[in-house]
């Protein structure tokens, strides 16, 4: 008996392959509906809008309180009981809404910090000048925020991206999904899991790279 | 022309602006002096509502507004009418040089970036730094981001700059290219409004010098008459006191 079938391994590698793009998919659509979603919550908490500020601090409370994997089963087997529209919902929204609103609720947190932290004499210059608060988030405060918070929001990207493998547990065959299945017929399972956790430590490693070239653009402006 | 009467600003219980009155005509040259905490900063940033006073009446042009009913648009209007230069300068961090002087003019005035472009290179040009229009100003020198930081507010084409204390950050070597900008501008009549210590400056270039305490005008005129008679104890005090820790070449009357 060999130690190690690496045959079997490179075999389930286009295998894997045709999952793959799922997986990134899943990612990609809940990092940028994450995105939208934490800024707009990162400015209700720094603008302390009445309400919706409360409302925010329940949600942030909520999402980052409780564990995604149970966030996903409410989600995708609890929703539809409780409203009949959701009797359709798929694996895959279901996975996407779940990392939606819960790294959401963590990035709102780093965006309000990297907001708070902007040089407040930047904005009273921008105000000086006549711009609207509007402008100014846009075209002073969010830009330099961006920097500041690119690294923790990165991270996150990174959390998400792994995280998708819970989509398995909705029936969704996506890189985990479909080493499971493949295991099922094996029985190879320290060959198949191996191969899938490289999958993912080569996507993640990537985006390590892109982030330091991002980093080094983002400083441009700070460097003397 | 701008007015003011009857400006009250209060923090907490302590009145810092006790009813102000002061008109500054188009090409005035204002120097305010006084001691520390007597409200000088706090006039300027209240007339470009930085700090929202709680009484008087405030004209620019044809705005004439009670400044405790100031919408959202006047407060606008005053501050596209006003142009402010920081002590510590406030230039955007994440722009050069040149954008940061183009930046109101896209923005605010809604010019195409061409253009307000090329009069950002004309102001360069006129303070100095035109070699320096794509440097980030964590690469420039204390002088020069005040320089930029004026060069912004001289963009602005406001009816005035106000200048809080332009030179109170700056290491001594920068302080002399800083004031002979604003000079530069004192000649062109620039109507300005300036907070400084600067006495020399105050001397040298201002029509007018107003001496604040307490939230008060206490005395004003022109330098020549406030600085060699002055009327109220309190402002002879206070001129005894700096400028004897500034040096001064008088010549021998």
């Amino acid at each position: 008996m060999q130690v190690l079938d690496v045959d079997y391994m490179l075999g389930l590698v286009p295998i894997l392959l045709r999952y793959l793009p799922l997986t990134l998919q899943m990612a990609a659509v809940g990092m940028a509906l994450a995105l939208v979603l934490a800024c707009g919550l990162a400015v209700i908490r720094v603008l302390r809008i009445p309400g919706l500020n409360a409302a925010t601090l329940l949600f942030i409370s909520f999402f980052r309180g409780t564990p995604l994997l149970v966030q996903l089963f409410l989600f995708y087997y609890g929703l539809p009981q409780l409203l009949a529209f959701l009797t359709q919902i798929n694996g895959i929204t279901a996975t996407i809404m779940g990392l939606t609103l819960h790294f959401s609720a963590y990035m709102a947190e780093s965006i309000r910090a990297a907001i708070v932290g902007v040089d407040r004499s930047q904005t009273e210059a921008a105000l000086s000048i006549g711009m609207t608060n509007g402008q100014l988030m846009l075209r002073i405060v969010l830009p330099q925020a961006t920097r500041v918070a690119v690294p923790t929001l990165m991270n996150y990207f990174i959390d998400m991206i792994k995280a998708t493998s819970l989509a398995f547990t909705l029936g969704v065959t996506e890189l985990m999904g479909a080493t499971q299945k493949e295991v099922a017929g094996s029985f190879l399972y320290f060959e198949a899991f191996i191969t899938v956790a490289i999958f993912y430590w080569v996507i993640v490693e990537l985006l390590a790279w892109f982030q330091r070239r991002l980093e080094i653009r983002l400083n441009e402006a700070y460097r003397r | 022309m701008i007015k003011v009467t009857g400006l009250v600003k209060r923090f907490g219980g302590t009145a810092v602006l006790d009813g102000i009155d002061l008109a500054i005509e188009q090409g005035e040259i204002i120097v305010v002096i006084g001691p520390s905490g007597t409200g000088k900063s706090t006039l300027l940033r209240c007339l470009n509502f930085l700090e929202r006073p709680d009484a008087g009446r405030l004209t620019i042009g044809d705005l004439d507004v009670d400044v405790t009913r100031a919408s959202r648009a006047d407060i606008l209007t005053a501050r596209r009418r006003t142009a402010f230069v920081f002590q510590n300068y406030a230039l955007f961090a994440n722009k050069t040089a040149l954008e940061n002087i183009a930046e109101g003019l896209i923005v605010v005035n809604r010019w195409p970036k061409e253009k307000a472009h090329a009069r950002a290179r004309e102001i360069l040009e006129r303070i100095g730094l035109a070699d320096k229009a794509d440097a980030y100003p964590a690469s420039l020198s204390g002088g020069q981001q005040q320089r930029v930081g004026i060069g912004r507010a001289m963009a602005a084409q406001a009816e005035v700059i106000l200048f809080d204390e332009p030179t109170s950050s700056l290491d001594p070597e920068w302080v002399e290219e800083v004031l002979n900008l604003m000079k530069q501008l004192a000649r062109e009549r620039q109507t300005m409004l300036v907070v400084t210590h600067e006495m020399s400056f105050a001397r040298d270039v201002a029509d007018r010098v107003i001496f604040m305490e307490g939230g008060r005008i206490v005395e004003q005129g022109p330098p020549d008459q406030l600085f060699s008679s002055p009327q109220d104890p309190r402002t002879r005090d206070f001129l005894h006191k700096v400028l004897a820790t500034q040096v001064t070449i008088d010549t021998p009357t």
